[in-house]
């Protein structure tokens, strides 16, 4: 099928797909990593994604049309698109572009991001978008420059710009043992995500070493590499202090 | 077929049928009184269920005494290999004397010999296979039965030889046409087992003597004398079955009375096959929709509570599990462990649109909760857009649970086969009752490639097995270049291949027909050649390998090409890419098109499978490296999945591009296997759930004809390679097949873990 007309075709830049991604939103997604990320996040999983303009060069069209041949498994499992990364919104036109498209054939959108960036996302691409998975980091801004080397301040801004216009929210926090998890600074997020009023869950992910390989391969130094995976127990504590709060968490 | 009478659905009264046998009280009248016909006794009387599984139950007391009995048994057997095999008495319907594991427990009784798990003597096949397996596992065959198959008796394996070509031959040891049935049984032919509970013995006897009446005709013809010799050959087989029940202590003339009887009677007609067969499959055919409409019934005249209906399919589904046929090692690598196939069909929607799932059907899967997950009996759902989601969500629980299920595309094959098929072995579909199927193994087109490059020489041995063609001389392979020679060499192969079947089906309707199951069949059936392929995989990605990158050939010193080399990539197939999907498909219609120009024996219809059962192990260590990179010996992908690690994208492409190969070119069944773990399905239980179904829905509705579903984590199968004790009932599903973890070689559960799994990135 042919996307609509009035969805402009955009060259996009694609470090891997993954045709039935159940982790990324509701449902079987067809999730699309994009290639090129701002921030330099100690834990990173996919820091083979980093860098613009490399990977595999295609456009929204070509995209569209696959993702067109899948929506039977897209739609049928409430599923859709989600847009990752890397960071999604450092290719925000192509974004836009393969969002308007999936809007036009009733195929529900999400963008996985980290907010920096938030000040690209136009408000068209913002109408197009269904659901942000939004990953906050850390809520005090010295730690965050410390994890990802920027700001914090852009993506509480996208937050509440999100919040302002009533876009669905899903928070996901990633914890990682002696940087995401310390009690106050769960609390002050979850103090945060409360007053935000547009967040429908929250997912708590535990940090996981199975992209180290990718920092061995490239050749970087890994700064996480004597940080251990949380314990089962460390996860069930941050999720119910979350939920404590009131917060929908999963 | 179809009763197309008007039925307003009247309370079926006693007085409205006076002259019925009490064994059919409250069902209601069609067709079926009137000739056999057990589907329209189906449609007239089962109850379709929507609902939940709540209602379902654990196992009796008495399920988990004898359960546990079996399992001391399973596990000693385990140990030796193989518990007893009796080594004169030649197997038949009635051979043996009855044997029990636990009569005071047993809901349903009768075993293959007179004791459990004691493998019977079945010579018919082939007399050297029959010794084999004897001594491979320390045992004699008695010198008197050996003596009287080599001089008085016939096998089927001599008759095939005897009519075996020397091209025939040479295809077959250099494994270019591989696992015939020329040694062992066949298989693959379901009795309609239902029509023994329905009618009794003695109506099935009047209907087949009727049939003989019919061919009282002028002339006798070879075909009417064949006809005349297996119908008097199954009215025999019949009284020998009514034999069998009499020495249990039940007489069988009658129809059954109730649920008991009824899963009974059913099972003495199965068990009467496999007393007398070996074959490759042997399946059950659909009998849970059956028998439920005789548990519903006892439940509504309160003779029977749900765990009394329970225990009644967990007793039945023990005996199916306890099967066991005496097989040579080579046998058992081939075809992973010792499989029977005993194969039920369970679910599906008939042609009026109700669905066919019953309470019994979700009874049929709670038996891999009840007693653990297992191999046999082989339950495979036929899965539909349509079906109640309370059932899909349950079937995909068990999955996730046993990795115990295969599911077939109802919606698809409804149109081919109606709504009253049963499955053979792994993907075969068939009108139960009405149809059979020649078990023709499979070519490797694999191996076929080569030839095409070699000129007919084999890249192994160096002999000259097909015909001698003009073989690539540059050190680039180019498509323009291949393409025609494979195309002569498929033509070869698929004339050898249905010479080779034609001489296989004579020789095995001659000497070991199957008269008890013929039995019960009508009297014309619908007879398939089921051909099929193995390497489609591999072949599809070399000819993309070729037309997309580069291929240097490399050449021994027998100027033979024993290695390739490819340069830049290529599209593979597994990743919904036309490029490459588009060969795949034209592979199979092709192959297709060549073995329908064939003569086939007794006008059999041919179908083509895209199936490897567990073989593609096997069938790889005897290809040579292939122009995709493969190399030499290693396992080709199972039935028609993407090779290992080719897939990039995840399930939904590779399901995709399966999906994409033409059923109606394959009508004996296209195979994929699929493995994922815990967490690449959803964040927790519910979400799982719910993404299987919904990976399921989209896959069929794709047009996809069958997937295996494996969930579970790669370190679970490498912990059981070490510590196999801690994992008696592990069970994982290879290409149509379940098989015990276990009861592969170390080779084959390598491949089993090599093999794409979808994990989280």
């Amino acid at each position: 099928m042919q996307p609509a007309s009035t969805v402009e075709n955009v060259r996009g830049w694609l470090h891997s797909v993954e045709s039935a991604g159940t982790l990324d939103g509701p449902g079987i997604r067809r999730v699309l990593f994009l290639q090129g990320c701002p921030l330099e996040c100690l834990y990173c999983h996919n820091p083979d994604a980093r860098p613009y303009r490399c990977g595999r060069e295609t456009d929204s069209y070509t995209q569209l049309r696959e993702i067109a041949r899948n929506r039977d498994f897209l739609i049928r499992s409430g599923g859709g698109v989600t847009a990752s990364g890397g960071e999604p919104l450092g290719q925000a036109d192509f974004v836009h572009s393969l969002f308007a498209g999936c809007r036009e054939m009733g195929i529900h959108t999400a963008l996985d991001t980290s907010g920096y960036l938030g000040a690209r996302a136009s408000d068209a691409l913002l109408r197009v978008t269904d659901l942000v998975l939004l990953d906050i980091k850390h809520i005090r801004p010295d730690r965050y420059r410390e994890l990802t080397g920027r700001n914090l301040e852009p993506t509480l801004t996208f937050a509440h710009r999100l919040a302002a216009r009533g876009v669905p929210v899903w928070i996901r926090h990633v914890l990682v043992p002696g940087y995401t998890d310390d009690p106050e600074a769960l609390d002050a997020l979850a103090g945060f995500v409360r007053g935000l009023g547009n967040v429908e869950r929250v997912e708590v992910l535990p940090y996981h070493k199975m992209g180290e390989w990718k920092w061995v391969e490239l050749g970087i130094e890994n700064p996480l590499v004597d940080t251990p995976e949380p314990s089962e127990a460390a996860v069930d504590d941050a999720r119910s202090r979350l939920r404590r709060s009131g917060l929908p968490v999963f | 077929m179809t009763d197309t009478t008007v039925h307003t659905p009247l309370p079926d009264l006693p007085f409205l049928n006076p002259d019925g046998p009490r064994a059919h009280r409250g069902f209601r009248q069609g067709r079926w009184k009137r000739a056999v016909d057990v589907r329209d006794f189906i449609q007239k009387n089962y109850t379709p269920w929507t609902g939940s599984p709540d209602f379902l139950q654990g196992p009796t007391d008495a399920t988990r005494s004898l359960w546990e009995r079996v399992l001391e048994l399973m596990k000693e057997e385990q140990r030796k290999g193989v518990l007893d095999a009796d080594t004169e008495t030649v197997s038949a319907i009635t051979s043996h004397e009855p044997g029990y594991i636990q009569r005071e427990l047993e809901r349903i009784v009768g075993l293959q010999t007179e004791k459990p798990l004691k493998r019977a003597l079945m010579p018919f096949g082939g007399l050297r296979m029959a010794r084999k397996a004897l001594e491979s596992h320390g045992f004699q065959m008695s010198p008197a039965t050996d003596q009287a198959f080599r001089s008085i008796r016939k096998t089927h394996n001599d008759g095939v030889f005897d009519v075996y070509t020397d091209e025939i031959r040479r295809a077959r040891s250099s494994g270019i046409i591989t696992g015939l049935p020329d040694s062992y049984a066949r298989g693959r032919i379901i009795g309609d087992y239902r029509r023994v509970p329905l009618y009794g013995v003695d109506r099935l006897v009047e209907d087949k003597e009727a049939q003989l009446d019919s061919l009282e005709v002028a002339s006798l013809d070879e075909e009417t004398i064949r006809l005349r010799e297996e119908l008097s050959e199954q009215l025999r087989a019949l009284g020998e079955l009514k034999s069998m029940a009499a020495a249990h202590g039940f007489d069988i003339g009658g129809p059954a009375g109730d649920a008991r009887e009824a899963f009974q009677w059913l099972y003495f007609a199965y068990l009467a096959a496999v007393k007398e067969q070996n074959g490759a499959a042997m399946s059950l055919g659909r009998v849970s929709t059956f028998l439920d409409i005789y548990l519903e019934r006892d439940l509504a005249e309160g003779t029977l509570d749900e765990a009394g209906a329970q225990e009644l399919v967990d007793h039945f589904v023990m005996k199916l599990r306890m099967v066991r046929f005496m097989r040579t090692p080579d046998y058992d690598a081939l075809f992973s462990g010792d499989p029977t196939w005993v194969t039920e069909a369970i679910g599906g929607m008939g042609l009026d649109g109700r669905t066919l799932v019953a309470r019994t059907s979700m009874r049929f899967l709670q038996t891999l909760r009840n007693l653990g997950p297992a191999p046999e009996p082989n339950l495979t759902v036929l899965w539909s857009e349509r079906l109640p989601e309370p059932f899909k969500r349950f079937c995909a629980d068990i999955s996730m649970e046993t990795s115990s299920l295969q599911y077939e595309n109802d919606d698809l094959m409804q149109e081919f086969w109606g709504d009253d098929y049963g499955i053979a072995c792994c993907v075969s579909a068939m009108r139960i009752g009405k149809q059979m199927q020649f078990f023709g193994a499979r070519a490797n087109l694999a191996k076929a490639l080569l030839y095409a490059i070699n000129g007919g020489r084999d890249e192994i041995s160096g002999e000259q097995v097909g015909p001698t063609l003009s073989p690539i001389t540059g050190d680039r392979l180019t498509y323009d270049e291949l393409w025609p020679r494979f195309d002569t060499m498929m033509d070869w192969l698929a004339g050898v291949y249905m010479r080779a079947l034609n001489g296989i089906h004579y020789m095995h309707d001659k000497y070991y027909y199957e008269r008890l199951e013929m039995a019960l069949h009508d009297r014309d059936v619908l007879r398939n050649m089921a051909c099929g392929i193995a390497g489609l995989s591999v072949v599809a990605d070399s000819l993309s390998a070729c037309r997309h990158a580069e291929v240097r050939i490399h050449r021994d010193e027998r100027g033979l090409a024993v290695d390739f080399e490819v340069e830049g990539d290529y599209p593979a197939f597994g990743n919904d890419d036309d490029r490459v999907d588009v060969i795949a498909r034209e592979l199979v219609e092709r192959f297709m098109g060549k073995i329908n120009r064939q003569t086939t024996y007794r006008n059999a219809v041919p179908t083509q499978s895209v199936l490897t059962i567990t073989s593609n192990v096997v069938y790889g260590k005897m290809t040579g490296s292939t122009p995709d990179g493969r190399k030499r010996g290693e396992p080709f992908a199972p039935g028609a999945n993407p090779m290992h690690g080719r897939d990039r994208e995840g399930a939904v492409a590779s399901m995709r591009s399966v999906a994409k190969l033409p059923y109606e070119h394959a009508l004996d069944g296209i195979s994929y296997t699929f493995s994922i773990v815990p967490g690449a399905l959803g964040r927790e239980g519910s979400d799982r759930t719910a993404n299987l179904v919904g990976l399921l829905d989209g896959y069929f509705r794709e047009g996809g004809h069958h997937v295996n579903v494996n969930v579970f984590n790669r370190e679970t199968l490498l912990d059981a390679m070490e510590r196999p004790e801690e994992y008696p009932q592990l069970t994982v599903r290879v290409s149509g097949y379940a098989v015990n973890f276990n009861k592969l070689t170390r080779e084959q559960q390598e491949d089993v873990i090599a093999r794409t799994f979808h994990e989280l990135r």
